[in-house]
């Protein structure tokens, strides 16, 4: 079967974002398709039997989540959307929400039907006031159709969808973290359990989903589980928005199937290395992914063999980094950023990140000792596992993998005075102290 | 007594917004994003005026504001420059685009001109990874910039200023 886009080959049209646009290109036949063919428990069956994976970043089995959720409770259900999109790196659900607003309505609309929810929100990341402008006008447009409301498409179904806008935390990103910021409180994870499909939002059953995820439910109603799971790896299989930044010369979104070579990606989509540099290294899942060298690099782009690999999809935000780039800087830009980021709930995640980014600025700035080394991987062991959310994770795993596969250049910065790039912008600032 | 109220239409919103959650505290986010396009800032006053609004504490209201990076806080400049720092914009040159900036402003990152004009700081990724280098101003994101961009964008911010325009 040749592979279809589901979601960008109508991104050259200016309109694509309309509900006129998205009708008249087939839009809102799989929602219909659900309430007219479809029993809520056979649709959940049908999208597990799609294998359908989450794109958020963990790959948890989309229908199977959804099967969590009591069939039997006095209380009301919730499905909120994560549209917080925050892992660097990563930037494919601003292009959905932005561009093909009225597709996550409709997965909005099938998803409901399937697990019994009448009030869904999507939370989007404060930044994104452009999509969230073209979200909002987007409800409005299906609101006024007889889209959304007391008779979705013309059913006895009711469902409300509320656009609620984060304010700017990475940590917001996180499920347990995005409801209790959709609560109005301070975005802080969670013990888990309960999850969210037993206790979440208010304190009921809800679905968390990212948006690139529902944005797949049309596409299901329209081929079918069987259709669906031929495209790419059956254990993952599905088209696939993989985010390509860094020294690429085309860096973009890029629509292709679950499974594609990584360098195939950079080489035959991207325009390969920019400037007809070497490739160095990748990020091949947003910055929490474990860096892969160059020579690691031919690997499919699939939950299974990354991980087979020794690191993550995640939210396929790809990261590409030439020969000239010091890896020493580039770790200590992410090391400020989970430092930045840690909500401070807990302690080896709030000191942890601290000290990561300080034991990784004295290596680039030029007063790093090799004891430093071990002290990351004892730093990053009592992080690991330790916390209440994975960001304490997110943080060790390129503080290990960077400092293992690039060991000769951190043992390079420490050996002669600090890393090369930070002596050229910063000559005065080497041998100083933390400079945040 | 500080006098701040929210417009007619504001609170038309913010009873909207009550229909749409099963509890109030949830329009908390939602309402100070209110307050902030009415009032043009969040400072205390403000953030005050929304507790006692919602019958919930102060210092809840501090509480949370504060612990979000992008709500337009007191004394931030008329336009609001970010600049995305996190890696892949780093790997494109933020770190240049930031030194310009703060060079041609005369200020330090994380700092407002004296007229009040401008404030300038670094933020962690905004999600533009593939426009890198890249910022947001104000609402807006400026994307694949080049230092004459740079030039450019901030003249245009001043004769917006001048002809009485903010936001």
């Amino acid at each position: 079967m040749s592979f279809r886009k589901i979601f960008t080959p109508h991104l050259g049209d200016p309109n694509c974002h309309t509900l006129e646009f998205y009708e008249k290109t087939g839009g809102y036949e799989g929602a219909r398709k659900a309430l007219r063919d479809w029993e809520p428990d056979a649709l959940i069956d049908e999208v597990k039997a799609s294998s359908l994976r989450g794109r958020g970043g963990a790959g948890f089995p989309t229908g199977v989540k959804w099967g969590f959720v009591p069939k039997q409770t006095d209380k009301l259900k919730y499905l909120a959307v994560n549209a917080d999109e925050s892992e660097p790196g990563t930037f494919k659900d601003r292009v959905l929400m932005e561009r093909m607003p009225h597709q996550l309505i409709e997965g909005i609309i099938i998803s409901c039907w399937a697990v019994g929810i009448h009030s869904a929100y999507i939370y989007i990341r404060g930044e994104y006031v452009h999509a969230y402008q073209r979200l909002v006008a987007a409800c409005a447009e299906a609101y006024d159709k007889g889209i959304l409301g007391s008779k979705v498409l013309g059913h006895d179904f009711h469902l409300d969808i509320t656009v609620h806008r984060g304010a700017g935390a990475y940590i917001c990103g996180e499920e347990t973290g995005m409801l209790t910021s959709l609560e109005g409180e301070r975005g802080q994870p969670k013990l888990k359990p309960p999850f969210p499909a037993i206790e979440g939002l208010f304190g009921c059953p809800t679905v968390v989903n990212n948006v690139e995820t529902i944005s797949n439910l049309p596409y299901i109603m329209e081929i079918g589980a069987e259709g669906y799971k031929k495209i790419g790896p059956e254990s993952s299989p599905g088209p696939k928005l993989y985010c390509v930044s860094g020294h690429v010369e085309k860096p973009g979104t890029y629509e292709l199937p679950m499974g594609v070579n990584l360098l195939e990606l950079i080489n035959d989509h991207c325009g390969g290395v920019w400037k007809g540099r070497k490739l160095k290294a990748v990020i091949p899942g947003g910055s929490s992914a474990h860096v892969l060298s160059a020579d690691e690099c031919d690997v499919a782009m699939d939950i299974e063999s990354l991980a087979a690999a020794g690191s993550m999809l995640g939210s396929a935000g790809v990261i590409v980094m030439d020969d000239q780039t010091c890896m020493v800087n580039a770790l200590l830009n992410v090391m400020k950023f989970y430092h930045h980021e840690s909500c401070g709930q807990c302690t080896p995640c709030r000191e942890g990140t601290g000290w990561l980014e300080k034991i990784v600025h004295r290596i680039a700035y030029g007063h790093g000792k090799l004891e430093d080394l071990d002290r990351i991987d004892t730093v990053c062991d009592r992080m690991v596992g330790k916390t209440i959310c994975v960001l304490a994770d997110a943080a060790a795993f390129p503080a290990w993998s960077f400092t293992q596969k690039f060991r000769d250049e951190f043992i390079h910065c420490i050996e002669h005075g600090g890393s090369p790039e930070v002596k050229r912008r910063h000559p005065d600032r080497i041998g100083g102290g933390l400079h945040v | 007594m500080s006098d701040l109220k929210f417009s007619e239409k504001g609170m038309k919103k913010y009873e909207w917004l009550l229909t749409r959650y099963p509890d109030k505290q949830a329009v908390l986010l939602p309402a100070l994003r209110i307050a902030e396009a009415e009032f043009g800032e969040l400072g205390i006053p403000e953030m005050k005026y929304v507790a006692d609004l919602m019958g919930i504490s102060p210092a809840r209201v501090y509480g949370v504001v504060t612990f979000y990076t992008h709500f337009r806080r007191a004394g931030t400049g008329t336009f609001h420059i970010q600049v995305c720092s996190t890696l892949s914009c780093a790997l494109r040159g933020s770190q240049e685009l930031a030194d310009h900036i703060a060079k041609r402003l005369g200020i330090e990152m994380g700092e407002t001109t004296e007229d009040g004009m401008f404030s300038v700081s670094k933020v962690e990724c905004l999600g533009s990874c593939d426009t890198a280098p890249m910022f947001q101003l104000n609402d807006n994101y400026h994307e694949n910039l080049t230092l004459d961009d740079v030039d450019r964008i901030i003249e245009d911010c001043k004769k917006e200023s001048a002809r009485g325009g903010a936001r």
